[in-house]
């Protein structure tokens, strides 16, 4: 009996696995289908033969490397930039005692209800004025500093023992090369997770550089490969072929980091 | 540990980037509402007029923000709930002991997470193609009669969330796998000792336990509901007939389509008093819920 259930149970969650993979297995089988073939009925699971003539169309005349290159450049940027900035201001919050410090911290915390969009209109006038829209500064400068990258590291480095610091003081160690060579080291894990989750957030980001990006040369591929679907709606597995290029860099990625990343979700789930 | 130089010297980036680029920009856009920001004003900031409430007052005789409401509500109403009932039920289903390759069907249900949204919501588009589409296949094998599913107006919006649900429940799944973790053993076994069936204990210890980890669950969810944009963006453009249009896919247009700023700041607002209200809601609910 519990042995049928437990069989009931491997079809169930298997049959749901499948569904959960069908989409992106049939974006790339249709991806290397030839022109057209997608658009039948009944819709083909599996190319009849395998061409890659939509990859080749990509990057020869429609700047897929432009747009990949961008993405990556972007989501490089701001992980190791904002990653420095946040571990900075973490460290400080967890182990400086200073005047202001919990209530600061506190409405930090609080002020992450408030939705980024609510941003974006000012930001946009001032990177206008400063002659940033339609530049990588433009999409670099919002991302430099997260308060959730702050609280993540805030809560890691709390859990360093205050004597490690103190026995690194005492052997003459500065401010700076105690937060450089101890405690960027011992929040290793939690840096990483960190920069997994801001390349990734980065790299799939579509709001901002739609907005910021106004020049086709700049889009990142998020915004380019939208435009690109409004423009060849019917051009279904050129689409396909976008798409993957598109979300195969983070998938991959994912699948070579998903520890960090996952416990990443739950470090950022758990309460004080 | 008291250096006020080192102190100042680590938080001052993050301090000054947060200052500059968000803090100001949040009110900024606060006194914006307030204006007839438009697209004169955008190369000479003074053409802009403050005009005290008039942009909160056109919103609630514009058609579209009560359109733009109703589907954002009804996205997150249908939704989310959903989408946690699905997370909270695929979390149950990989907690047996016995199972095997937990991390392999863990991955495959995670897999949707990571993808970029625009990418996945244009594969969806063909999913739900009328002519050619999976869904529309797998219905017609059933004798289902094939559905415009993005293309009617009652059913762009259910094709809409079934996607967002497959998009996100990976996300609250691992959540809620993390809090089922922590709930102790000896609950159970004592519960079973006391002949408590296994609806029972799932009543009775897990979704009690599981209280806070589902307010959390629930308030990022909402959050992240409330601000529906890119697949409406890339699958229905706000159509047919506005029953997909969103919120932020209005303030979008109003703000950087049409340069209506002073509007579409209005807008965010509205929007940011919806997200602080249903958390509150939900925070309260959820309190007396455990007392």
């Amino acid at each position: 009996m519990q042995r049928l259930g437990l069989l009931l149970l491997y079809v169930l969650i298997t049959a749901i696995a499948a569904v959960t993979l069908a989409p992106l297995v049939w974006m790339v089988a249709a991806s290397v289908m030839p022109s057209g073939e997608a658009s039948a009925f009944p819709p083909p699971f599996l190319p009849r033969h395998v061409t890659f003539e939509h990859y080749v169309r990509l990057f020869t005349g429609m700047n897929l490397a432009r747009y990949l290159f961008n993405s990556a450049f972007l989501a490089l940027s701001v992980t190791v930039i904002s990653l420095l900035i946040n571990s900075m201001a973490g460290y400080a919050f967890a182990k400086y005692r200073f005047r202001g410090r919990d209530p600061l911290f506190k409405a930090l915390i609080a002020s992450m209800v408030i939705p980024s969009q609510i941003t974006m209109l000012p930001l946009f006038l001032m990177l206008n004025k400063m002659g940033l829209i339609n530049t990588y500064m433009g999409v670099i400068i919002p991302g430099m500093a997260g308060i959730f990258g702050i609280f993540l590291i805030r809560q890691f480095a709390r859990t360093i023992p205050d004597s490690l610091i103190e026995a690194a003081r005492i052997d003459g160690a500065s401010d700076f090369r105690i937060y450089w060579s101890l405690i960027l080291p011992l929040c290793k894990p939690i840096l990483i997770t960190l920069a997994i989750f801001t390349f990734m957030g980065t790299w799939n980001d579509f709001l901002w550089p739609l907005i910021v990006m106004t020049d086709d040369s700049m889009y990142t591929l998020p915004v380019a490969i939208a435009s690109l679907s409004l423009e060849h709606v019917q051009d279904t597995e050129l689409m396909m072929a976008g798409s993957v290029m598109t979300v195969a860099p983070v998938l991959v990625l994912f699948a070579a980091v998903q520890k960090y990343y996952l416990s990443g979700i739950m470090a950022g789930s758990l309460k004080e | 540990m008291e250096n006020r130089r080192a102190v100042f010297f680590f938080l001052a980036p993050a301090l000054a980037a947060i200052g500059i680029f968000f803090v100001l920009p949040v009110a900024a856009a606060f006194l914006m509402s307030f204006t007839d920001f438009d697209i004169y004003s955008l190369g000479n900031f003074q053409y802009a007029r403050f005009i005290g409430l008039k942009n909160y007052l056109q919103l609630l005789n514009d058609p579209l923000f009560w359109q733009a409401l109703k589907n954002t509500i009804y996205f997150l109403v249908v939704g989310g709930p959903l989408s946690i009932a699905v997370s909270l039920g695929s979390a149950l289903l990989l907690q047996p002991k016995m199972l095997r390759l937990k991390g392999f069907f863990r991955t495959a249900y995670f897999a949707p997470v990571v993808t970029t949204l625009v990418a996945v919501a244009i594969v969806w588009r063909f999913v739900y193609h009328p002519r050619f589409g999976i869904l529309n296949y797998v219905l017609s094998l059933a004798g289902v009669p094939g559905i415009d599913w993005l293309g009617d107006p009652h059913w762009a919006m259910p094709a809409i969330i079934v996607m967002a649900v497959w998009k996100n429940f990976g996300y609250n799944m691992i959540i809620f796998i993390a809090g089922l973790q922590n709930i102790p053993g000896e609950l159970y076994e004592a519960a079973s000792i006391d002949g408590a069936g296994k609806f029972q204990q799932f009543r009775s210890i897990t979704l009690p336990m599981l209280a806070p980890t589902t307010l959390f669950v629930s308030i990022i969810t909402m959050i992240g509901y409330f601000q529906l944009f890119a697949e409406p963006y890339v699958m229905t453009q706000g159509g047919p007939l506005n029953s997909t249009l969103s919120i932020v896919l209005l303030m979008y247009q109003q703000g950087f389509r049409w340069w209506n700023m002073g509007y579409s700041a209005a807008l965010a607002f509205v929007l940011f008093a919806f997200i602080l209200a249903g958390s509150v809601v939900q925070s309260r609910i959820q309190r007396r819920w455990e007392a």
